[in-house]
């Protein structure tokens, strides 16, 4: 915030300053009281701005908390769904959405990476490079039920796959893939270009440079990245329902080739029951997504908080 | 970054001289940014374990120049070469030399310390592994960091980061960095730029002992530094067309007190910027 001084004697009084006053004429019409009380109350609608999201989260989670918590068992985690509330739980899904992650991160990660470093360290500065950022960028923004029907086209028919873990995989890979790479181009981009010069000043080949200097520097912000990126795919429901449809499964995905489901596909179906319990058991599947959510995001900080430190100087 | 492509004007010529003592022959060499031509008309011989010291004003092609000679102008699209550099009977710029071999026998130090983010060995052990060495490695650390003065600073705490140490024990562990790779010659981009005095002397004193067993090009802004440890020296200047010439080349002690060329005097004399 602002403080406003004593007026100083301006060095130019102007014409109309009338003399033996403070030196400043009558031209001005300073309003301290005014500008002074617009600051408080712009810091006030900027709070209540900020307010909005955060209580709005808070009511959010609270509500949640209390509907959820009396569901929450071992049970709960472990066993499968059932058409009794009491009975039911979200193994199938928690195993999917596990098994999602993982395929998703081992596709994705190395096309998304390669990309990246391809497109920041190879590719030369031309018309064709450009046009393959800006589609990537707006890659980014596309909705996540556009890239379902595009995997259950591609994938789950057309190649036959499936409604199956890969061809669920394969989908988020595509949904996560510009998030990947943008984030791993940034962190490449972010590698100082001595580090660079140096190593082929020894006698390296292009790629000794980008294997040893450039992607070890990179790693934590693609890790941080990834993480991000795959934690969004989590909370996905829209693709998944494409690709696996509302099932009710009472098995747990064992081959990348199964049938699946997952955590936002199971709770969708449990708030959609009329019965009120399976609203508590929906609160409750919401609970644990949030954990793994959390989870993921602090371990994404804490990778590029414990790297980024490290390598500061 | 890209290996831009250079469009070589290729004479091969053996440097001339007559000395046996030339390393390196520099024949009209010049350099161009896509059109603008940064460096034009240079020629001299570097003679073999000598300290051949680059001086002349900001933007007068020195670095540049000394870039020519391990071929890290490559690394900037758009840069392309004219003339001959011959190092040690063979062309850098001809269809045979390749530029990873070429920067393998002809190390480079840079103006601002920069070691990779990883232990004092590995940074060492960077060159030897990049370049398939297949002796002791851990050995050949210990003679590289002996080499550059830095082994008794550092021999308890190999493994700390590099990171860690004083912007001087950088400079020199970046040198011993490019020692490792055993190279002929070691290009110095202003290598004491960014140090206090006291760290400048010793990086001084380490090129004295090194001349020894490596031909030296230094680039430096400092005329004492210059007349301390060179044994020759080449006064750059820019032309109207902003385009680097050589003015004055020969033995850095007759630069230094008899200069030929009064442009060359003028200027180690400080009159004129």
């Amino acid at each position: 915030m602002i403080a406003n001084n004593a007026p100083n004697n301006p060095p130019n009084s102007g014409p109309g300053a009338a003399p033996g006053n403070t030196g400043r004429g009558g031209e001005f019409d300073p309003r301290l009281r005014f500008r002074q009380r617009m600051g408080a109350v712009i810091f006030f609608v900027l709070l209540a701005a900020v307010m909005v999201g955060i209580v709005g989260l808070g009511i959010l989670l609270v509500q949640v908390v209390i509907q959820g918590a009396p569901w929450l068992s071992w049970h709960f985690v472990s066993d499968f769904p059932s058409r009794h509330p009491e009975q039911a739980g979200l193994r199938s899904a928690l195993f999917g959405t596990i098994w999602i992650m993982g395929l998703t991160a081992l596709i994705a990660v190395p096309i998304g990476v390669g990309a990246a470093v391809y497109l920041e360290e190879y590719a030369s500065k031309n018309k064709l490079t450009s046009i393959i950022e800006i589609n990537i960028s707006n890659l980014a923004g596309v909705p996540s039920i556009v890239y379902g029907l595009l995997g259950l086209a591609l994938f789950v028919q057309w190649m036959a796959m499936g409604r199956s873990l890969l061809a669920g995989a394969m989908t988020m890979t595509l949904l996560v893939l510009p998030i990947v790479i943008l984030a791993s181009r940034e962190a490449i981009r972010a590698v100082p270009d001595s580090y660079r010069q140096a190593a082929y000043a020894m006698g390296s080949t292009q790629w000794q440079v980008e294997r040893l200097v450039v992607l070890p520097a990179a790693l934590p912000g693609i890790l941080t990245g990834v993480i991000l990126a795959l934690s969004r795919a989590v909370g996905e429901a829209a693709p998944m329902i494409a690709i696996s449809a509302l099932v009710f499964l009472t098995f747990s995905p064992t081959d990348p080739l199964d049938r699946f489901t997952v955590m936002p596909i199971q709770i969708f179906n449990w708030v959609s029951r009329p019965q009120d319990d399976f609203r508590g058991l929906a609160a409750a599947g919401i609970i644990v997504l949030l954990l793994i959510l959390l989870s993921m995001n602090s371990v994404a900080i804490y990778v590029r908080n414990r790297y980024q430190t490290r390598s500061e100087e | 970054m890209n290996q831009a492509n250079l469009r070589t004007q290729v004479t091969v010529k053996p440097a001339n001289g007559g000395g046996g003592d030339t390393l390196i022959g520099v024949e009209d060499v010049a350099v161009f940014y896509n059109d603008f031509r940064a460096v034009k008309d240079v020629t001299f011989n570097v003679e073999r374990n000598r300290v051949l010291a680059l001086i002349g004003p900001s933007g007068c092609g020195k670095s540049t120049l000394l870039r020519c000679f391990n071929r890290m102008n490559d690394l900037i699209p758009g840069t392309r070469i004219e003339g001959s550099i011959v190092y040690d009977g063979q062309d850098l710029y001809g269809p045979d030399s390749d530029a990873t071999e070429v920067r393998s026998r002809i190390g480079m130090v840079f103006q601002k310390p920069n070691p990779f983010p990883k232990s004092i060995y590995d940074n060492v052990a960077f060159g030897l592994k990049v370049n398939g060495y297949r002796g002791e490695i851990a050995e050949a650390v210990e003679r590289s960091l002996r080499r550059a003065a830095l082994w008794s600073e550092v021999k308890d705490r190999l493994k700390d980061s590099a990171l860690t140490l004083s912007g001087g024990q950088q400079q020199r562990l970046c040198i011993a960095r490019a020692l490792a790779v055993e190279p002929d010659v070691v290009l110095m981009d202003e290598p004491c730029s960014a140090l206090d005095p006291i760290a400048t002397l010793a990086i001084e004193e380490l090129i004295r002992e090194l001349v020894a067993q490596y031909t030296i090009i230094i680039v430096t802004h400092n005329m004492q530094q210059a007349a301390r440890v060179s044994d020759e020296t080449a006064f750059l200047m820019v032309d109207d067309d902003r385009a680097g010439y050589l003015v004055e080349m020969g033995r850095t002690d007759q630069i230094f007190t008899n200069p030929q060329n009064e442009r060359t005097e003028a200027y180690i004399t400080g009159r004129f910027s």
